[in-house]
C-alpha cells in the first residue's frame, strides 16, 4: 500500500455536538482519522466516547458541526451507502432467533446485495476470510447461541470485517476478554489496518491496551476532547490526573518499552 | 473499493492467482436458491395432499368421479359449492396467519409475538363487527368488512408496539401483557356490541370471537387472497432486512436497513393480511406462533426461506385443522379456532418456558 492511501484523510468530524433528549453529551468535539490507522478513544465512564462513535456512524443526529467520510459529508450518504464506508460493533450484541456463525458473517454482505439477491460465491470467498481472519473457520457451522462470550464477540467483528467498510468503529472491542483474546484482536486489527489500508476507531477502558496497539489516542472528559495524539503525548501523569481524578503512575514496560500506567493506591 | 481489491488479493494470494478456497464445509450452513426451492417444493406438496385429502372427505362422503363427471350430481355440488371453497379458504387464512406471524415476530425479535397473541385479530374482528352491523346494508360490505378490518387492525398494531416499548427498548413480558389486555379489551368490546345489536347478528358475534370457516363464497376467498398476495409479497421484498432486524434496531440500521420504513412497511403489510382473514373467519390464534416455530427449528432463521415456507405450511396446517374441526364430530362441527388455539395453549407456556431460561433466544 503506498503511503499516500495509508495517509488519505477518511474521516473529520468538526466541532460534533449530540446527545440523547434535553441531555447534551458531546459539546463540540473535533476529530479527524486517516487510511491504515487505529485510533482510541479513552476517557472515563460518562465522558462520551460511544455517544461520540454513534455520531460517527451516523445513527444518533448531531446539533451542531459538521462530519466528512472520504471528503463527502456524513448526510449525503444513504443508510445502505454508508454501511459499505463504515462497519461498526456495538459494545453488547444479541441475535434473536437461532442462525449459524457464517449466516451472522454473511448479513455482513447484505448493504452490497440486493432484496432476491442469494450470496454469490465472491460472496462466500470474502465470509470464508473473514472467519479465517478471527479464526473461526471450525466454528462456521455452530449456532451463536452456542459461543462463549469471547467468540461471539468475534463473531460480530468478523461479520464487521464482511461488510468491506474502509472504516471500523468499534465499541469495546475488547470488553470482557481475557488477556489473550485482547492481544489476539488488536493483532488482527493492526494487521487489516497495515495490509487493507482499514482505519479502526475503538473506544477502550485499558489505557494500556491503547498505549500499546493504538497509533493515536484521543483523551475526553465530560463531553470535550481534552488532548489527541501520541500515547506518549497524550497520557501524561497531569492529563490522566486531570481526567480520572486520579493519581497514576506512568512508566515503562521494561521488557518491551511500551508505556505502562498504573494506578497510585492510597492504602489507609 | 480498495479493500475489496485487496481483499480479493488475499485470498488470490493464498491460492496461487486463482481462487481455490474451498467453500465445501459451509454446504447446508447458508441459504442457497437450490436449498431455498427445494423446501419449498416439498412443502409445496405436502400442501397439495393436505388440500386432496380435505376436500375428499367431509361429514357427508362424495364420490369424487360424479363430482367431476357429472355436474348435476350433488357430489358435484358439495364438492364444488361447499367443500372446495372452503378448503381453499382455510389455505388462505393459513397462509396469511403465519407468514404474517414471522413478520411480527421479526419486528419485537421474539418467537411469542402473532396476531391473535398481540391482540391484533382482537382489533381487527372489532372492526370487522362493527363494519358488518352498520354498513350491512351497503352494496359492496363484502369489500368494505376487510378494509376496515384492516385499518383496525394496523391500529392495533401500531398502539400494541408503541405501547410495549419503553425508553426505546421491547421487553418481551411488556409487550406480552400488552397483547393480553388488549385481547381482553377487544373481547369486552365485542360483548358489549353483541348485547346492543338483535339477534340476527349475535349468533354471527359469537362466530367471529371463536373462528371459523364456515360457508366462505368464491368471491370471498378472491377479495382475501389478492388482499394477502399484496401484504405477502410487500414482506418478502423485506425479507433479508428481517434477518438484519435480528441484530437489533441500531444493528441493522448501522449494517444499511431503513428502520423506521421497514417497521411502518411490516406494520402495513401483517395488518393488510390478518384484517383480510378475520373479515372472513375471525379470530382464530396461534397458526402464526406453531408454524412458524415449527419451521424455524426444520430449516433455520433466513427469513428468505422462512416467509415463504410458513405461507405453504400454514395453509397445510389450517386446512388439516379445518378437517378436524368437520369431521371429528360430524355431523356437527367445532370451530376451527377451538382446534388451534387447543393445540396453541399449552404449545405456548411450552414455549414461554423455554424461553425463559434463555431470554432473546429461541
Amino acid at each position: 500500500m503506498s503511503a499516500e492511501i495509508q495517509n488519505e484523510l477518511v474521516l473529520k468530524a468538526d466541532d460534533v455536538v449530540a446527545g440523547y433528549g434535553d441531555a447534551e453529551i458531546l459539546h463540540g468535539v473535533s476529530m479527524d482519522l486517516r487510511a491504515g490507522e487505529m485510533l482510541a478513544i479513552v476517557g472515563p465512564n460518562g465522558a462520551g466516547k460511544s455517544t461520540l462513535l454513534k455520531v460517527l456512524a451516523g445513527t444518533l443526529p448531531r446539533r451542531r458541526g459538521t462530519v466528512e467520510l472520504f471528503g463527502r459529508p456524513l448526510e449525503s450518504y444513504d443508510r445502505r451507502s454508508l454501511a459499505t464506508v463504515v462497519a461498526t460493533v456495538a459494545q453488547e450484541n444479541s441475535i434473536a432467533f437461532q442462525f449459524s456463525v457464517l449466516e451472522a458473517v454473511l448479513m455482513g454482505r447484505a448493504p452490497h446485495l440486493g432484496a432476491f439477491h442469494f450470496e454469490t460465491r465472491r460472496d462466500l470467498e470474502i465470509a470464508h476470510s473473514a472467519l479465517e481472519h478471527f479464526d473461526l473457520l471450525a466454528l462456521a457451522r455452530r449456532p451463536i447461541q452456542e459461543l462463549s462470550g469471547g467468540e461471539r464477540k468475534r463473531v460480530f467483528l468478523a461479520r464487521a470485517l464482511a461488510q468491506e467498510a474502509k472504516i471500523a468503529l468499534l465499541d469495546e472491542p475488547t470488553a470482557f476478554l481475557d488477556l489473550k483474546h485482547v492481544a489476539d484482536i488488536f493483532f488482527r486489527f493492526r494487521t487489516l489496518c497495515a495490509e487493507r489500508g482499514m482505519a479502526v476507531v475503538a473506544t477502550l477502558h485499558d489505557l494500556n491496551a491503547a498505549a500499546l496497539y493504538a497509533d493515536r489516542v484521543l483523551l475526553m472528559k465530560d463531553g470535550a476532547a481534552i488532548a489527541c495524539g501520541s500515547a506518549e503525548a497524550v497520557f501524561t501523569e497531569q492529563n490522566l490526573r486531570a481526567v480520572y481524578e486520579t493519581d497514576v503512575y506512568v512508566g515503562r514496560n521494561p521488557l518491551s518499552g511500551a508505556l505502562a500506567i498504573l494506578p497510585i493506591a492510597h492504602r489507609g | 473499493m480498495n479493500a475489496a481489491r485487496s481483499a480479493e488479493g488475499a485470498i488470490k494470494r493464498g491460492a496461487k492467482g486463482e481462487s481455490k478456497i474451498d467453500l465445501d464445509a459451509f454446504e447446508g450452513a447458508y441459504l442457497t436458491r437450490s436449498r431455498m426451492m427445494l423446501c419449498l417444493s416439498i412443502l409445496a406438496i405436502a400442501l397439495i395432499i393436505c388440500l386432496l385429502v380435505a376436500a375428499s372427505f367431509g361429514s357427508v362422503a362424495v364420490s369424487m368421479i360424479r363430482a367431476f363427471s357429472d355436474a348435476s350430481s350433488p357430489d358435484h355440488a358439495i364438492f364444488f359449492g361447499v367443500r372446495l371453497p372452503r378448503v381453499l379458504m382455510g389455505a388462505v387464512v393459513g397462509a396469511v396467519l403465519a407468514s404474517a406471524g414471522v413478520a411480527l415476530q421479526a419486528l419485537v425479535r421474539n418467537p411469542l409475538a402473532e396476531g391473535g397473541i398481540l391482540g391484533i385479530s382482537g382489533g381487527a374482528a372489532l372492526g370487522a363487527i362493527l363494519a358488518l352491523v352498520f354498513l350491512s346494508t351497503s352494496p359492496i360490505s363484502d369489500a368494505i368488512v376487510p378494509i376496515i378490518a384492516f385499518g383496525s387492525a394496523l391500529i392495533a398494531t401500531v398502539a400494541v408496539y408503541r405501547l410495549a416499548l419503553l425508553d426505546g427498548r421491547l421487553e418481551p413480558f411488556t409487550l406480552l401483557l400488552i397483547g393480553v389486555i388488549f385481547n381482553a379489551f377487544w373481547g369486552a368490546a365485542i360483548m358489549l356490541v353483541n348485547s346492543v345489536v338483535n339477534f340476527y347478528y349475535a349468533h354471527n358475534i359469537l362466530f367471529w370471537l371463536m373462528g371459523s370457516l364456515e360457508s366462505p363464497s368464491y368471491r370471498e376467498v378472491e377479495i382475501v387472497g389478492t388482499l394477502a398476495t399484496i401484504g405477502f409479497l410487500m414482506l418478502m421484498f423485506r425479507a433479508r432486512d428481517m434477518n438484519l432486524l435480528s441484530l437489533g434496531d441500531e444493528a441493522a440500521a448501522e449494517m444499511g436497513v431503513e428502520v423506521d420504513r421497514l417497521r411502518r412497511e411490516i406494520f402495513f403489510a401483517t395488518s393488510v393480511m390478518i384484517g383480510a382473514a378475520v373479515s372472513v373467519s375471525g379470530i382464530i390464534s396461534f397458526v402464526g406462533l406453531i408454524v412458524p416455530h415449527v419451521l424455524r427449528l426444520a430449516l433455520g432463521s433466513d427469513h428468505r426461506l422462512l416467509l415463504p415456507a410458513s405461507l405453504l405450511g400454514g395453509a397445510a396446517f389450517m386446512i388439516i385443522a379445518d378437517l378436524v374441526a368437520r369431521v371429528a364430530i360430524a355431523p356437527a362441527e367445532i370451530p376451527v379456532g377451538a382446534i388451534t388455539a387447543l393445540c396453541g395453549g399449552p404449545f405456548f407456556i411450552y414455549m414461554l418456558r423455554r424461553q425463559g431460561r434463555r431470554p432473546f433466544a429461541l
